[in-house]
């Protein structure tokens, strides 16, 4: 096949990027055409090359990019099934994305810059995708983590969001720095940078430091993929243009650590304490995110400790070995979270708040955006879990995973040995996911009912709260017009996959052909226990708002059902767990009180020898000057004085 | 140095004590605290032209000496130019810049304890260094050493250059003197042909 | 006669001097003590050319110089010393410090004696 199709992928957006950069100034009309155009065709080009590759078959070309004295960095491509679909995925999501922002941000004087980084981030997750080589993979790794540091920072105005940005890049870092060293150390072991030779030599067992180097790796994953000792940056990224965490939150940044770790799973494989490490690390999430996104009054912050979850999901599914399933739920969640971000940016939009508890008091928000409302519907539904949306199919294979892995009959494929995963790991999954299956079907009902079924108390709309989160867009539009076609419209091109992905990958067979070949059918029990537990949740959530309108209905003050649900866990749970706080207590203040130290000993210490070294001097002239008399008398006292005491002086020494 | 004080052969410990003294040396100690005596009293009185007149006791005695050292010449010049001229030249300074007659409370500086310090610190330095040096060198007087024939003989073959380089250096001297107490009043300047007048007015003024 | 007597009576004076330069306050006093220095050179140079004996007589031949030269001096340093008193009306070394560090007070004291000299 022509390689100049998947070359120009990544570079599209790239070359788009930077001429929206270099004319956005002084051609702003140029921006918008600039910004859509190249990621569209990028998309379109990802859609042909997964079409013209077909299904079961890999492509691999390079060429060498610098000699090294050690292993050879090459500019490699690798294509394969996963790479086709996360690739269309991506493509899909981004150009969703462009085309929502040139409706969203308008009015927006920094729109130029921001779209041309929108092309820079889709054309670095491009770049990570197909990537054939480690170094290569690397460098679209970290040109993510600026871009996403730049537009998260977009309302630098704000001092939220500059504090969002700052944490996302240097908690990411955080990660990305021993992250750095496991590919390092898997370069040296296995000899090359090439992916598909180190996993060659993996699966050979070639590697002499398997555990090291995917305890390292996964620290890099769990920064840039929100896992959970560095998952605080995510909720507060939402501080960033709606947009841009539907671009972050579904198809690029966290995708990025999911695939990475898909994509080199047999180097995991060959550590059991790496996989029982990543799937604490994954249920940890998993249940105390949903936790969290149950307590949350901020739109799309339960989004955001949604997304959490789900990529807890799909480190649960790697963690079984099943990397199959990581990538359908990767696939599917993409599509839907998009969806559910672009959707509750029009909410927000109609709303002018971000806040839950204020939208529960506003009536009529469903006639008003009832594009919003049906597509959210089937986001939210597809999130929770229920037959016949995507999710439902993706949450229900990694169950499946789970639950083989905890027969120690892991489905690895042509990876490894199935006794290569623990059972506990097994178990760990499958409980943790079917928890978490029960409290994210609870929130997505909360969601969905205290956005579109808020009743307003007195007849009228409520101003949001005091302490209510800010919207840094609330002005942008006018809430008399019905959104832009650009929004609408986006919200109903994503809600297909989200509705029909899972089904018709599934009924065809085309999806696990695609992958590993291994078949994705859910089997019965989990099926029956995911369904049944997600059900579960539905119901305690209608409950639990029904109780909370009857209340409300008798006088009393109106009360989140979240509060109802969660009693004493409400509180930690809406902020976090204290996360932060533990941070803030352990690394923050450590910190600045170092800082404050070295500042002190700076101004206090250091500065004042060199106060000193100038001032001696002074003193010391000062001094001097007083035997300026002028008496010539004084003068030759002096000198004669001193030469008899050096003539004593002589005298005595000698 | 030390081959030049052998050749002297003036080491001769034994021979010479201080507790025989010959007359010589008597006349020379006499003369001697005379000297230092009107020295002292000349840079301390209080009374500025006997301070004058006890420098010219105290330079006449320094003739003394150099006549007792054989150096006849040298104190003929010492009595010429010293009592003769520079006495007189400082006495004309005294006057001329209206130095009081009798006694002034403010003849010493406030100088005066460190003065004493540095004076006295440097006498008994240099006082320890040169007996502890020449205690037991001895000069031998017998024969003429500086009459006035054998002074112009070595003078006029041996020092004629410096001596005459030491007649300019005389000259300038002179020639800054006059340059030096010239007055800046071009009026008072006696010109060609009107000299009456310039002098009638310098008497006006 | 030993050579220590003229040494010492020349140190002594010599010192004497030094006690004279530096503790005088009139200037001519001080260039009188300045003679008394020189003699007592003059001295010393005397008494070691009687004890070393040379042909060429150094020490009397610069005796003769320095007297000369002393004369010199002493004609000069009366000149400059008149020139000083014509100009600020005194003779006292410790008030001639136009070279010292000024400080504010003097020069009010400078300011306040020109016009008392006007």
């Amino acid at each position: 096949m022509n390689l100049a199709l998947p070359i120009l992928v990544p570079v599209l957006p790239a070359l788009g990027a930077a001429a929206g950069l270099a004319t956005g100034r002084r051609y702003p009309g140029l921006a918008r055409p600039l910004a859509v155009l190249p990621v569209a065709t990028a998309a379109v080009l990802a859609l042909v090359t997964a079409l013209q590759l077909g299904t079961g078959a890999t492509l691999d070309a390079a060429t060498r990019l610098a000699p090294t004295g050690g292993p050879e960095i090459s500019l490699a491509l690798h294509l394969d099934g996963f790479t086709s679909l996360i690739s269309v995925l991506v493509g899909l999501v981004a150009t969703c994305v462009q085309i929502y922002s040139t409706a969203y941000l308008k009015d927006d004087p920094r729109y130029p810059s921001y779209a041309a980084l929108v092309s820079l981030f889709t054309a670095a997750m491009f770049l990570v995708v197909y990537s054939g080589d480690l170094i290569v993979l690397l460098v679209g790794w970290e040109v993510m983590g600026i871009c996403s540091y730049f537009l998260i920072g977009h309302h630098w105005e704000t001092a939220d969001a500059r504090a969002a940005s700052l944490k996302a890049f240097l908690v990411t870092k955080l990660g990305d720095v021993p992250f750095l060293f496991g590919l390092f150390l898997l370069g040296a072991d296995a000899g090359t940078f090439r992916i598909g030779e180190v996993l060659r030599t993996a699966a050979d067992g070639g590697l002499h430091h398997p555990t090291l180097i995917a305890l390292l790796l996964l620290a890099g994953v769990a920064g840039k993929s929100a896992q959970f000792p560095l998952h605080t940056w995510l909720p507060d990224a939402m501080a960033g243009p709606t947009p841009v965490s539907a671009l972050i939150h579904a198809a690029t940044m966290v995708a990025a650590g999911i695939y990475l770790v898909a994509r080199l799973l047999p180097v995991f494989l060959q550590s059991s304490a790496a996989l029982v490490v990543l799937a604490v690390m994954a249920a940890v999430t998993m249940v105390g995110s949903a936790l969290c996104a149950l307590a949350q009054d901020d739109l799309k912050r339960v989004l955001a400790y949604s997304t959490v979850g789900q990529l807890g999901y799909m480190a649960g599914a790697l963690a079984s070995g099943d990397r199959q399933a990581a990538v359908f739920h990767l696939v599917s969640h993409g599509a839907f979270k998009a969806l559910l971000f672009l959707g509750a940016g029009v909410v927000i939009h109609a709303a002018h708040t971000n806040s839950l508890s204020a939208m529960a008091r506003m009536d009529g928000l469903r006639h008003r955006i009832q594009d919003a409302q049906w597509t959210m519907a089937i986001g939210l539904l597809a999130l929770a879990g229920v037959f016949p949306f995507s999710g439902f199919f993706s949450k229900e294979s990694v169950l499946t995973a789970a639950e083989h892995a905890a027969h120690g009959e892991a489905l690895t494929g042509s990876l490894g040995p199935a006794s290569a995963v623990p059972t506990a790991v097994g178990w760990t999954v499958l409980v943790a996911g079917l928890l978490t299956a029960l409290l994210t079907a609870a929130y997505a009902l909360r969601l969905w009912l205290a956005v579109f079924y808020g009743r307003s108390r007195n007849g009228k709309d409520l101003a949001p709260q005091a302490g209510a989160p800010y919207s840094p867009e609330i002005d942008e539009a006018d809430p008399a017009h019905l959104e832009p076609a650009a929004m609408r419209l986006t919200l109903w091109v994503l809600a297909v996959p989200a509705l029909a992905f899972g089904l018709a990958g599934l009924r065809t067979d085309w999806l696990p052909a695609l992958l590993d070949g291994e078949s994705l059918r859910v089997s019965f029990a989990t099926g029956v226990l995911g369904t049944g537990t997600a059900a579960a949740g539905v119901l305690i959530a209608w409950a639990a708002w029904r109780t909370v309108n009857a209340r409300a209905a008798a006088g009393q003050q109106p009360a989140d059902p979240a509060r109802l649900l969660l009693g004493p866990l409400y509180r930690p749970a809406q902020h976090g767990f204290g996360v932060d706080q533990l941070y803030s207590a352990v690394f923050v203040r450590p910190t600045e009180a170092a800082a404050r130290l070295v500042r002190f000993l700076d101004r206090a210490v250091v500065e004042t020898y060199v106060r000193g070294a100038g001032a001696a001097p002074g003193w010391l002239g000062r001094a001097v000057r007083f035997a300026q008399t002028g008496n010539a008398q004084g003068y030759l006292t002096a000198l004669l004085a001193g030469a008899v005491l050096l003539a004593v002086l002589v005298a005595v020494r000698s | 140095m030390s081959a030049l004080l052998a050749a002297a052969g003036s080491l001769e410990p034994a021979a010479r004590s201080y507790l025989s003294p010959t007359g010589q040396e008597i006349v020379f100690l006499l003369v001697g605290v005379l000297v230092l005596g009107a020295a002292v009293v000349s840079v301390t009185t209080r009374q500025l032209v006997h301070a004058a007149l006890w420098l010219v006791v105290a330079l006449g005695g320094l003739a003394v000496e150099f006549l007792l050292l054989t150096a006849e010449f040298v104190a003929w010049v010492q009595v010429l130019v010293y009592l003769g001229s520079v006495v007189v030249l400082v006495l004309f300074g005294l006057m001329l810049t209206r130095a009081p007659i009798g006694r002034s409370p403010d003849a010493d500086s406030g100088n005066r304890p460190a003065a004493l310090a540095v004076g006295v610190a440097s006498a008994a330095t240099l006082v320890t260094l040169v007996v502890d040096a020449f205690r037991s060198s001895w000069i031998d007087l017998s024969g003429p050493a500086g009459t006035t024939r054998l002074t112009g003989e070595f003078l006029f073959s041996h020092w004629v250059l410096p001596f005459e380089a030491l007649s300019v250096l005389l000259l300038a001297a002179l020639v800054g003197a006059i340059v030096l107490s010239r007055t800046k009043d071009d009026r008072a300047k006696p010109r060609p042909g009107n000299l009456r007048t310039a002098l009638t007015k310098s008497k006006e003024r | 006669m030993h050579l220590a007597y003229p040494a010492v009576l020349a140190v002594l004076l010599f010192s004497v001097g030094v006690y004279g330069v530096l503790a005088r306050r009139n200037v001519v006093l001080v260039l009188m003590s300045v003679e008394l220095m020189l003699n007592a050179v003059n001295l010393n140079l005397v008494a070691f050319d009687v004890w070393l004996r040379d042909t060429l007589h150094a020490g009397q031949a610069l005796t003769l110089f320095t007297i000369t030269v002393a004369a010199a001096e002493i004609g000069l340093g009366l000149a400059i010393v008149l020139l000083v008193y014509r100009t600020r009306r005194t003779a006292a070394v410790d008030e001639v410090t136009a070279l010292g560090d000024r400080h504010e007070a003097d020069d009010l004291a400078d300011a306040a004696k020109e016009q008392a000299a006007a």
